[in-house]
């Protein structure tokens, strides 16, 4: 048993995968589906597009607190070591303070970068991989990375023809059962 | 309706396969051309071997080394590498930010030039240091006598800058690649899908895909671009905070800063040029784009000249000072040619971009950016390795300066280090961002212009 597609690639989402040629068609279909109440849909797009990203109206991703609490660490670390390093073998300097603040603030912006910057990579990464525990479970077209935009609408088989009739009716160039 | 030309691309032809395809073109077979430029690239990194292997076994004697000039060629090497990577960043993340369109097309290959050339500059304080087995005493730990790092050095806070700016510039770097190589990777067969597959970690451009990553790429641009303005003011220090003249001035962080964004644009023209034709571009990479590159050049170009302006100024101004003396000396001094060679290049040189012609012609730009290099690399040498001879407190000292085969030789190496790495990069990886440059094409939409529903 392979653990990792236990954990990313189980069973198939049954539903049904529209293949979009138009942007705007992709786009109305998303705000049809929002306006139906639906928020399990998954969209494929070869490059980030507000008006997508305006249909979709997901909430701010929390990367953003990532790259924060990293920037906050990597400050107090950079302050924490110039200081407690100043002061364990105090040695003066140029007639400086032991503890002189100004440059060791130089330390404490550049810790405070790459932590901020090191923290906002975990951020994307833990939350792609959450993510990616659905996402593994539902079907892909290459040509999503190229020139086609994608809308995966989950729905059991009884539902599946309908759906797959909603989808045409919104503009799909294709549609495939999963 | 069909999907129309973008404003800066050249024709109606452009449309995201299009962009696609172009790009994943530039992974195929390589051509003779290619291979004899990655070949001249090992030769030169061979030479640096070698003359590296010589200095491990001889001592850093063998360098062009003498009393006072104890920073030299191999410092001069570091500042003009940790320069060139600047524009990378400013382009990527700073014109992200200024939601600049045209950076498109050409943010990829800056960027990877950024970090190759931080590999490079990276390599000297190590070679320069000697005894390169000792190069964990950098690291802040505690020595055998409990004694740690001087925290009051802007040495240590060049290590600090330079190894987050090469931390932070590659995250930037890989995170713009992932949706490309996926892109690659639904195009490619072979060996190569598996690498594509394996290096865009399960990318498929879904809704929560881009929620997330949309998100941390601009924070990353938010962090790298006061980065980027620190580095370089960083690495001045270096030189502003000691007593020498001509080295302790309050402008060198802005001087410097400039001079490492035009140097580092220059050498962005003198990659792409030959890139477009090698890998047939034309139609992404389009003059306008170069005429902006260009424009960048001249605005980075006056405010340097506007530096060695008030530099001369300040040091005629100040009356018969060490200051005086030492800008006299950088002049008329016996190294007259080296400061006349570093004014042409970089102070008067950039006076032609004015003129549109010179902007769209890319020959002419090809020349341009490269005389622009020599002057930026005579630039760190005048002031690094030219004041440090001319340095009038010791009067007693005749210093001469010399640079040797060694130092040429490991210079030669660096060159070679920093193509070979390059130039395995736009063979492998998509060399232009395939997702942005789609994300300034109009979208195909079927009812109207715009996509909105």
């Amino acid at each position: 048993m392979n653990p990792l597609k236990e954990l990313f690639g189980g069973a198939m989402t049954p539903g049904v995968l529209g293949v979009f040629g138009h942007l705007d068609d992709t786009t109305r279909a998303v705000k049809d589906l929002k306006a139906e109440g639906r928020e399990d849909f998954t969209v494929f797009s070869p490059m980030p597009r507000h008006e997508l990203e305006d249909a979709i109206d997901r909430p701010v991703s929390s990367v953003r607190m990532y790259t924060l609490v990293g920037g906050i660490a990597g400050c107090s670390i950079g302050a924490w070591v110039t200081l407690y390093m100043s002061y364990d073998w105090p040695t003066l300097v140029g007639g400086k303070p032991i503890g002189s603040i100004p440059p060791y603030v130089v330390i404490m912006f550049e810790m405070t970068v790459l932590f901020g910057a090191l923290n906002t990579l975990v951020g994307v990464a833990l939350n792609a991989l959450r993510a990616a525990r659905r996402e593994g479970t539902i079907p892909y077209d290459p040509r999503f990375s190229n020139d086609k935009f994608g809308l995966f609408v989950p729905c059991g088989p009884d539902k599946a023809g309908a759906t797959e009739a909603w989808l045409k009716q919104h503009g799909a160039e294709e549609v495939r059962r999963a | 309706m069909a999907q129309t030309a973008a404003p800066g691309t050249s024709g109606a032809r452009v449309t995201y396969d299009y962009v696609t395809r172009v790009i994943n073109n530039t992974l195929g077979n390589p051509s003779k051309g290619y291979f004899a430029l990655l070949g001249v690239a090992v030769g030169l990194l061979t030479i640096g071997i070698i003359c590296l292997l010589f200095i491990l076994r001889y001592g850093l004697g063998l360098a062009g080394y003498s009393h006072p000039v104890y920073w030299a060629v191999f410092i001069t090497c570091f500042v003009f590498w940790v320069g060139i990577a600047h524009s990378g960043t400013l382009i990527s993340a700073i014109l992200f930010l200024f939601r600049s369109a045209w950076r498109t097309a050409v943010y990829r290959v800056a960027e990877a030039m950024t970090v190759f050339a931080v590999m490079t500059a990276g390599l000297f304080p190590l070679i320069h240091i000697g005894r390169q087995w000792y190069f964990y005493w950098l690291v802040p730990y505690p020595n055998e006598r409990g004694l740690w790092p001087n925290f009051k050095s802007p040495l240590i806070w060049d290590e600090f800058a330079i190894g987050t700016y090469f931390t932070v510039s590659t995250v930037f770097l890989i995170m713009g690649l992932i949706p490309d190589i996926a892109a690659v990777r639904d195009l490619a067969t072979g060996w190569r899908k598996k690498l594509y597959a394996l290096t865009s970690l399960g990318w498929r451009g879904t809704n929560e895909q881009w929620r997330h990553y949309s998100r941390g790429y601009l924070y990353l641009a938010g962090l790298a671009t006061p980065l980027v303005l620190s580095v370089h003011s960083v690495v001045s220090w270096d030189f502003a905070m000691a007593q020498v003249p001509a080295w302790h001035e309050t402008i060198f962080a802005p001087y410097f800063v400039a001079g490492a964004i035009y140097s580092g644009v220059a050498m962005v023209i003198s990659l792409l040029v030959p890139i477009r034709k090698l890998f047939h571009l034309e139609e992404v990479v389009t003059i306008s784009h170069f005429e902006n590159l260009a424009k960048l050049c001249l605005l980075t170009g006056m405010i340097v000249g506007f530096a060695y302006a008030t530099e001369y100024f300040i040091a005629w101004y100040s009356g018969p000072t060490p200051e005086n003396k030492a800008f006299w000396y950088r002049a008329f001094g016996p190294f007259w040619w080296a400061g006349w060679t570093m004014n042409v290049c970089n102070w008067f040189l950039p006076w032609i971009l004015w003129f549109k012609k010179v902007r769209t012609n890319l020959t002419a730009l090809f020349v341009i950016s490269i005389f622009v290099n020599i002057g930026m690399w005579f630039e760190r040498f005048v002031i690094i390795a030219i004041h440090l001879a001319g340095e009038p407190f010791e009067p007693f000292v005749k210093a001469g300066y010399n640079p040797t085969w060694a130092d040429w030789g490991i210079m030669a190496g660096s060159f070679g280090w920093f193509f070979m790495w390059f130039l395995l990069f736009v063979k492998n990886f998509p060399a232009v961002s395939i997702s942005e440059v789609k994300e300034v094409l109009p979208p195909p939409v079927r009812h109207g212009k715009g996509a909105h529903a």
